[in-house]
């Protein structure tokens, strides 16, 4: 190897390390969420299952008309989850509870650290300040990785649309209601006062209250107050959660910590690996050199082949 | 072809027509120095010609169909499996298939191993196809595939993973490109830029080495974003990238094996005999190298489960599944690999190449779709037109390969006589280096 190609080497060394640098700060900070983030307190006790949230859903982000009208209550013999026309939903489970069944609303839950943002290569996802998971539709390719990467397999895609299928789920009504400081419109239409809309840190609050309240109504676990790196929509609920469609295997870490690791790797390859390889490819045709072409590089010596 | 070059017809394999002064013209290349009438017969004859055909005329009305109706007319438009065989297939079996030319560049020019120089070139088009073709199944599966390049210019999400995988994959293009392209100099005529990609070669070589470490890697680590979805026994946050990048090693070798005896049966009329006498020894050498591959992949499998203690898990339907994946596609090709090198049986090697090939598909399928969303209780089943599309633009991939081998010297060397040959050079360059 001549000097110029090592110089040129280890150029290419500190260039890809101090990009590997900015990179590592990204994923390697432990975020503990916006401080004035708003968020809803889902009281799966309180539901009688209406569906009046699905159709101010519907309404409020002008969604195409369902094939059921939200009043036929059959919808309710299957489960079901958010779509691209649906961005929120409740599903019916019967428990040996009396009081008949739970019922409980699905849609976004608004992560800290949401997993779909951190998928994501074109940073379509915002979490804003108020809480909010917002998704760019100009900038996305289309790849769903976000829909691989929800732990809660909540985003819906357009696959009918053949010119501009976009991701489809539920952006907290971030631009028609949540910015200007109101409340979602399926927590202001709900009649039972399921859903109480706030800051994240009172509703958690709420929820230990009420639990503390009535220890024998509610399991004592917020779900959301700490999975996956806590969420913006958290659950109180009377029945095992694992008994209501709740995913409880989840652990307490945010999506992304899974992937640090590597990601953490990609700079000390990029940095390391020239040198060792070069280094490899040195000790390893140096010796068949006869002296008089000590340092002859290798691309060289091919040329000169007939 | 066979009969035709049993009948003394010339085939292009130098510069120049005949022993004269005549150059073949580009057409004349392009026909492998047939006549027109004389290629479009032999095209005729060939029946696996027929066969993809057949195949196009079915396939290409549905592509085109994909991109008129959107995804929802070709897939099941799931939320569940949002990826489907595009990207099961195509990106996460084709990209470790075509791991191939990063470590035949490595071994060559790398670690001087000149004796693998026949097999070099097969190993590098091998690669560059393979990527290439996974970016055409990317481009099927993508909702908006015209903003393929968004990632490189317009929004960046530094933090994915995948973006690391488009600004690699794209970037190893344009080097397997660079490395494929000195064939295509010599074909076309143009010394000049043969030589220049030589002085570049070896930074060409340790730029794959570090990008396939990351993009194969990288593939795997995709899947860590979906912790609760792959099943734990094909998941693992700590190895994931590992286990992909280790697997596509072995198999990528397997894949110069395979290939290399598909074209040492059917075009044998374009090997030269320095590729026809080495191709068996080469294939037991590459098969070497798989051994030690798939060793290793098993060992980090099992130190994958014990590391996280998934034992329990074997003991499920799941579990079974996964000991025949590990015994039918890693334990089994690696015993018939070790006995065939030690007996010297050129036929069982190509074999348990085949399966170990069978073994990584099996693999990416399992983490991808088939085991995927295990606890939802559902099965991945493709619609009959997405499985229609991946087959076609396998077959595209299989001819564009065929149309290349039967034309640059991959499989033979470019008779040159007239190339300036620069001696002198180095050994200046080297005197500067001794004296500074």
């Amino acid at each position: 190897m001549k000097r110029r190609d090592f110089l040129k080497a280890w150029m290419i060394c500190g260039a890809s390390t101090t990009f590997g640098i900015t990179r590592n700060a990204w994923g390697g900070a432990s975020f503990e969420g916006y401080p004035e983030r708003m968020g809803v307190l889902v009281d799966l006790t309180r539901c009688v299952g209406c569906r009046s949230c699905e159709a101010a859903c519907n309404k409020e982000q002008q969604l195409p008309a369902p094939s059921a009208p939200f009043d036929d209550l059959s919808v309710f013999d299957r489960k079901r989850r958010p779509t691209e026309k649906a961005y929120t939903v409740i599903n019916r489970y019967e428990t040996t509870k009396a009081g008949g069944p739970v019922y409980r609303k699905i849609q976004c839950n608004h992560c800290n650290e949401p997993g779909c943002l951190s998928s994501c290569l074109v940073n379509a996802y915002t979490k804003t300040q108020e809480g909010a998971v917002i998704y760019n539709p100009k900038v996305c390719i289309g790849c769903r990785a976000c829909m691989v990467a929800c732990p809660f397999n909540i985003p819906g895609y357009s696959y009918s649309s053949a010119f501009n299928p976009l991701v489809k789920k539920c952006v907290f009504c971030y631009d028609t209601r949540l910015k200007n400081g109101k409340s979602p419109a399926c927590v202001e239409i709900c009649p039972q006062e399921t859903l109480t809309f706030g800051h994240l840190n009172d509703l958690i609050k709420i929820g230990h209250e009420r639990i503390r309240e009535m220890p024998d109504k509610y399991i004592d676990h917020i779900y959301g107050e700490k999975e996956v790196g806590g969420t913006g929509w958290i659950y109180l609920s009377g029945v095992p959660f694992d008994k209501v469609g709740f995913d409880t295997t989840l652990g307490n870490e945010p999506i992304i910590s899974n992937v640090k690791e590597f990601l953490g790797l990609i700079p000390m390859v990029l940095a390391i690996w020239p040198a060792l390889f070069t280094g490899f490819h040195l000790l390893s045709t140096r010796n068949n050199n006869d002296p008089s072409k000590q340092g002859d590089s290798h691309s060289y010596r091919e040329d000169a082949k007939p | 072809m066979n009969k035709l070059k049993a009948q003394e017809v010339t085939i292009v394999d130098s510069p120049y027509k005949d022993p004269g002064k005549t150059k073949w013209s580009v057409q004349e290349k392009l026909l492998l120095g047939l006549t027109p009438q004389q290629y479009v017969a032999q095209a005729l004859r060939n029946p696996f010609n027929w066969l993809l055909a057949i195949i196009f005329a079915i396939g290409l009305p549905i592509i085109a169909g994909r991109f008129l109706f959107g995804l929802s007319w070709v897939t099941d438009s799931s939320y569940d499996y949002p990826w489907g065989l595009f990207l099961g297939f195509g990106l996460f079996t084709l990209v470790p298939l075509s791991s191939s030319g990063f470590q035949l560049g490595t071994a060559v020019e790398l670690f001087g191993r000149h004796d693998l120089k026949p097999i070099e070139r097969l190993a590098l088009l091998n690669g560059l196809l393979g990527y290439f073709f996974a970016v055409c199944y990317l481009l099927v599966d993508l909702g908006q595939p015209w903003r393929l390049p968004y990632p490189m210019l317009i929004a960046f999400g530094p933090a994915a993973v995948l973006f690391l995988v488009a600004w690699h994959v794209a970037t190893y293009l344009s080097v397997q490109i660079a490395e494929v392209s000195v064939s295509f100099f010599e074909w076309i005529g143009f010394p000049m830029g043969k030589q220049a990609v030589r002085k570049i070669t070896l930074g060409l070589t340790v730029a794959g080495i570090i990008l396939s470490t990351l993009h194969q890697g990288a593939l795997g680590a995709l899947f860590t974003y979906a912790p609760g979805k792959v099943h734990p026994l094909w998941y693992s946050a700590s190895f994931q990238w590992l286990h992909f990048f280790v697997s596509s090693m072995p198999a990528g070798l397997c894949m110069v094996i395979v290939v290399g005896s598909i074209v040492k049966k059917t075009m044998a009329w374009r090997c030269d005999d320095n590729f026809m006498k080495n191709v068996d020894k080469l294939s037991i050498t590459l098969a070497r190298g798989a051994c030690m591959g798939l060793a290793t992949y098993l060992t980090i499998k099992l130190i994958g489960v014990a590391h996280d203690n998934k034992w329990e898990y074997l003991a499920s339907g799941w579990g079974l599944w996964y000991l025949f994946e590990i015994g039918v596609g890693v334990i089994l090709p690696l015993v018939l690999i070790s006995f065939a090198i030690r007996n010297n049986k050129i036929g069982l090697v190509r074999f348990s190449a085949l399966l170990t090939i069978f073994g990584l598909v099996l693999n990416r399928f399992n983490t991808a779709l088939i085991t995927f969303n295990w606890k939802l209780g559902e099965w991945f089943i493709p619609h009959w037109r997405e499985v229609m599309i991946t087959v076609t633009i396998f077959a595209i991939y299989i001819m564009v390969y065929r149309f290349i081998l039967y034309r640059l010297p991959i499989l033979y060397t470019w008779k040159t006589a007239d190339e300036p040959v620069h001696v002198t050079e180095p050994i200046k360059e080297s005197a500067t280096y001794v004296t500074g």
